[in-house]
């Protein structure tokens, strides 16, 4: 065995702030039992995590939810982030960022606003056809340049608007956005749920990644689009935090620290809270952050795989709703014995998609405090069927 | 590359920080969603790219603080870099 790397700091903070949220989206990847968790903790708790953070070497701050402007102390959070020296990032539907908390925050020290493009089928197809969602989107984006921020769009893709890439894009340059992102939905939280309504066919993703190009070269200079490909349709894992444990330390609205947006999912991983434990404990000496750095826990084919250190053998979090042991290889891997759950579940989309049927008769899950659940009960999870 | 004149004053890009780390034991240049982790040099460099100060004007404080001569070139080098990446800019 290779001596385990030493730890590095958690240079990477996400606080989500609140699970609170206006919108009821699809591909949200929060937990699905998220209004079953505990109460939010107060800005004083807030503030203690970001110094604690901070001396141990955080130094990038995403701030997000749910909607973290619903966060009333938001500005209070973010004016002791930026004493510190955070860069901060806000991550935000624009639901709520008025001018004058545009204002607030800017002298707080906020440094960056990325808007989000949230709910897949209302809010985008209001937007496509030009009415109220446009309206607000435009009216916050034109605060966000008036305020000399870079105006950043994230819209997150899937089978029922990949076709409208095109649209998208110009809608977007009608919103003077400098920076596109168009990321595919990644099965977690609500979105698994949905995955089987969710997941774009083969020849869908091509055609928007034809027309992506095309808009890339005609807005050079004036638009910067990224375009993330969906790792189901790929054939190594991503590395998912770059390692689980070497980065990136998320804490969610209810005090519990994770190593993965999504890790509090993952069975027999005591998450430690920072109600109970401070940042230098929960992040060098919790048995949940030491669980999945180096080596040593992983099985075959990732131990003797020449690209385990590339990869660090995916996502933990899809490895176990796929194959139902967070050990396993991340099934995208083509290597993996587990690969055929990833193939069956596009041939299923390409299926889906060669009947063409229309995707109001499936039943989308919507985001809901009524629809709150467990995703993960038994052993092994399988996208549940969804509605009633 | 984009050549670099002695008299150009590049500044830190809107929208990026430059930042001594401790914990790091370097300078950093953080953006959106992004670090970058600079070298001694680098670092050096950037930390006097006020927007103020002329290119011939940080090669002769390098030389000046490191006792160090014939920094032109590589100064000139690695602004062209930064600019590239949209690190530094040039304001009008």
């Amino acid at each position: 065995m290779n001596s385990p790397k030493p730890v590095g700091p958690p240079l990477w903070l996400l606080l989500e702030l609140t699970y609170r949220c206006p919108l009821h989206c699809v591909f949200c990847y929060n937990p699905t039992e998220f209004a079953r968790t505990g109460a939010e903790l107060s800005g004083a708790d807030w503030l203690r995590v970001l110094r604690e953070a901070r001396a141990l070497g955080a130094v990038q701050l995403g701030l997000s939810g749910g909607e973290p402007l619903v966060r009333e102390d938001l500005e209070e959070i973010v004016a002791e982030a930026h004493r510190l020296g955070f860069y901060i990032n806000l991550i935000t539907s624009g639901i709520g960022l008025t001018e004058a908390r545009i204002k607030a925050l800017k002298s707080a020290g906020l440094d960056h606003i990325q808007l989000s493009f949230q709910d897949s089928t209302r809010e985008m197809n209001d937007f496509l056809s030009s009415t109220r969602t446009f309206e607000l989107k435009s009216k916050v984006a034109a605060l966000i340049r008036e305020h000399d921020y870079p105006m950043v769009l994230n819209v997150v893709l899937h089978r029922h608007n990949i076709d409208h890439v095109g649209e998208i894009l110009d809608m977007a340059e009608r919103m003077g956005a400098q920076y596109v992102e168009l990321a595919n939905t990644q099965y977690y939280g609500w979105a698994w749920l949905n995955r089987d309504q969710l997941l774009p066919s083969r020849a869908q993703l091509e055609r928007a990644e034809v027309i992506t190009q095309r808009y890339r070269e005609r807005l050079e200079g004036r638009m910067k689009i990224y375009f993330v490909v969906p790792d189901y349709f790929e054939t190594r894992p991503k590395a998912c935090m770059s390692g689980l444990g070497s980065v990136f330390l998320a804490i969610a609205p209810d005090g519990i620290a994770m190593p993965c947006h999504a890790a509090r999912m993952l069975p027999g991983l005591e998450l430690p809270n920072v109600r109970t434990s401070g940042i230098r404990e929960i992040w060098y000496d919790s048995s949940a952050f030491n669980r999945f750095r180096g080596d040593a826990w992983m099985k075959e084919p990732c131990r003797s795989c020449p690209e385990k250190h590339k990869d660090f053998g995916g996502c933990r979090c899809q490895a176990y709703l796929l194959t139902g042991d967070a050990d396993n290889a991340d099934p995208v891997c083509d290597l993996s014995s587990h690969h055929g759950l990833v193939t069956q579940a596009v041939a299923r989309a390409e299926a889906a998609a060669a009947a063409s049927a229309p995707a109001r008769e499936h039943v989308l899950v919507f985001r809901d405090h009524r629809t709150s659940i467990p995703l993960v009960t038994g052993a092994r999870a399988e996208p549940a069927e969804a509605g009633p | 590359m984009s050549e670099v004149a002695d008299t150009t004053r590049p500044a830190i890009a809107a929208g990026m920080r430059l930042q001594w780390e401790a914990a790091q034991e370097a300078h950093v240049l953080l953006y959106p969603e992004g670090m970058v982790k600079l070298n001694g040099s680098a670092g050096a460099i950037m930390s006097r790219c006020d927007g103020v100060r002329t290119v011939a004007d940080i090669v002769a404080d390098l030389e000046r603080s490191f006792g160090l001569s014939g920094l032109a070139a590589d100064v000139r080098a690695f602004v062209s870099l930064a600019l590239e990446r949209h690190w530094l800019e040039v304001r009008e």
